[in-house]
């Protein structure tokens, strides 16, 4: 993308910037009900970036959907630009929480739905992303046994691109979900188990799982759209 | 305190559907009939302090006015990072009301006790704190602070004065020489400390901000004493600020560093701080000479 090789000084956190391109994509072009007219309406849709590490493609996706103007990303980290090497939401328009600090953004989402909820928003819905590495904070996981049992449906994803520094290692018990060929959900079948790391979703008991290719966009999205009465997981593998 | 923390809060929750309660088990089960009342508002995340933080930063996201309970120590200590990124950073408030306080919790021992709570936000911009030293200042503090969006932190104990002196500020209770402030439920103990001494006492239950216009206009010669129920000197660096440009001299009493590995009761552990009507009379009659 154009835009993303115009955030210059994004050096810090490379791979993590252009890790998190395809799913912000998907999220702000097909998924998210919000627009640079809507950033103060109290229903819009919520996304939420706890891996507030390498922001150049959030940055880029939002100068390309109108929320921020295009010439911002020519000076990150500046002096005088709203854009900083981590986002923070009172400078940037349609940014939603400001991070930098691993492990904030899940438990914000929590409260966030529940005020969502409590307010009669029922439609709205609330995203997050973080990355493997930040699940090793363990606030995030304060957040995922809460949600888990007051089945919030929040939808949490996760850009797994290998560098939890420990790896996140181990198998898949319980009864998980699975998004089958058709795009439904239905009980994960040992073929669909076969090959694939499953180390991160044995993290999210009780919580509706997806794994995708974070570089297919229609399979993000398709996972992306499922709704259901509990919090969901979508791991983008890299 | 707690008694008049959880009526207050129920009925704020009942009277205002922007009022959110976050609990980290403290105190549940006495708040579990309004839970039924209102289930989306009552929100218990279990014993996770860190989260119970994040919850409230995000349900004041979306205009909601948290309220959050439990230990000082768990409540202020042990989630520090996430009161100071996931409320002012995010440019949110909520109301924090810990119990405990500095050694409420004498027999629990020191994981209980949180001596240091207010120096802690007082590394924080924007906090109000208020320390209230009668029940009856509890509930005033609660509901004006659902009146604003602002950060607010209400330390409750079980340590009171026999009678309550409602509204903020700092005021003078008692005429004399030099000046001595009792913060929230220190006041008895330094009443009781200054009976026949030749000084001014002034009180306060909302130590931030410090009302330092009133604490200028108390001065009565260029002696302060100042009596606070955490952390000795927590209030220094303000009271230092508010008589710069005036020659004065203070003395700074409070709960010590050091840990105190007993157990016993809170009034043992006063007694170890030098924080009891004796101990209190002997550093204020050394200071002042």
């Amino acid at each position: 993308m154009k835009l993303l090789s115009r955030v210059t000084a994004d050096v810090k956190h490379s791979p993590s910037a252009h890790s998190t391109l395809d799913v912000l994509w998907v999220l702000y072009d097909r998924v998210l009900r919000i627009t640079p007219e809507t950033v103060d309406d109290p229903g819009r849709d919520r996304f939420f970036l706890s891996k507030g590490h390498g922001p150049a493609a959030y940055y880029a996706v939002l100068a390309a959907k109108g929320f921020i103007p295009e010439e911002w990303l020519d000076d990150m980290g500046g002096w005088d630009s709203p854009l900083g090497h981590h986002p923070d939401r009172v400078l940037i328009p349609g940014v939603e929480i400001g991070t930098g600090s691993l492990g904030h953004g899940l438990g914000l989402t929590v409260g966030a739905a529940l005020g969502l909820r409590a307010q009669g928003y029922l439609d709205t819905r609330t995203f997050v992303l973080l990355g493997d590495a930040e699940l090793d904070e363990g606030s995030n996981h304060e957040a995922i046994a809460y949600a888990a049992a007051i089945r919030l449906p929040i939808t949490a994803i996760v850009v797994d691109n290998r560098s939890s520094t420990h790896g996140w290692p181990g198998g898949w018990s319980g009864a998980p979900t699975w998004l089958d060929e058709d795009g439904e959900v239905s009980a994960m079948s040992d073929r669909t188990r076969a090959g694939l790391s499953v180390g991160i979703p044995a993290r999210f008991p009780n919580w509706g799982v997806s794994v995708v290719d974070g570089r297919d966009r229609d399979g993000i999205e398709q996972a992306l759209r499922v709704v259901e009465d509990r919090p969901r997981l979508v791991v983008a593998a890299l | 305190m707690r008694e008049t923390f959880i009526a207050t809060t129920t009925a704020l929750l009942d009277e205002d559907p922007r009022t959110a309660l976050v609990l980290a088990d403290i105190s549940a089960d006495r708040f579990a009939e309004v839970q039924r009342r209102h289930p989306d508002r009552v929100l218990n995340v279990g014993i996770r302090e860190q989260l119970m933080a994040g919850v409230g930063g995000g349900l004041a996201l979306t205009g909601m006015r948290p309220y959050l309970h439990s230990y000082a120590p768990f409540l202020i200590d042990r989630a520090y990072e996430q009161i100071k990124l996931d409320f002012a950073h995010q440019d949110v408030g909520a109301v924090l009301v810990s119990i405990g306080a500095s050694y409420d919790a004498a027999a629990e021992g020191y994981t209980h006790q949180s001596p240091g709570d207010v120096a802690l936000l007082d590394t924080l911009d924007g906090w109000t704190v208020h320390v209230p030293g009668h029940r009856d200042e509890v509930a005033e503090a609660l509901r004006a602070a659902a009146r604003h969006d602002d950060r607010v932190y209400v330390r409750l104990s079980t340590q009171e004065n026999s009678h309550p002196h409602l509204g903020g500020g700092l005021r003078v209770l008692r005429e004399g020489g030099p000046l001595v402030v009792a913060v929230g439920p220190m006041l008895d103990p330094v009443l009781e400390a200054t009976l026949g001494l030749d000084v001014t006492v002034a009180y306060t239950n909302t130590p931030r901000p410090l009302d330092t216009a009133a604490l200028r206009s108390a001065m009565r010669g260029d002696e302060i004493v100042v009596v606070e129920p955490y952390a000795k000197g927590t209030s220094a660096h303000l009271v230092g600020e508010a008589l710069s440009g005036l020659p004065h001299r203070s003395l700074h009493l409070g709960v010590g560093r050091a840990e105190v590995r007993r157990y016993g009761s809170r009034h043992d552990h006063a007694r170890a701080h030098g924080l009891d009507p004796a101990g209190l009379r002997r550093s204020i009659e050394a200071f002042l000479g």
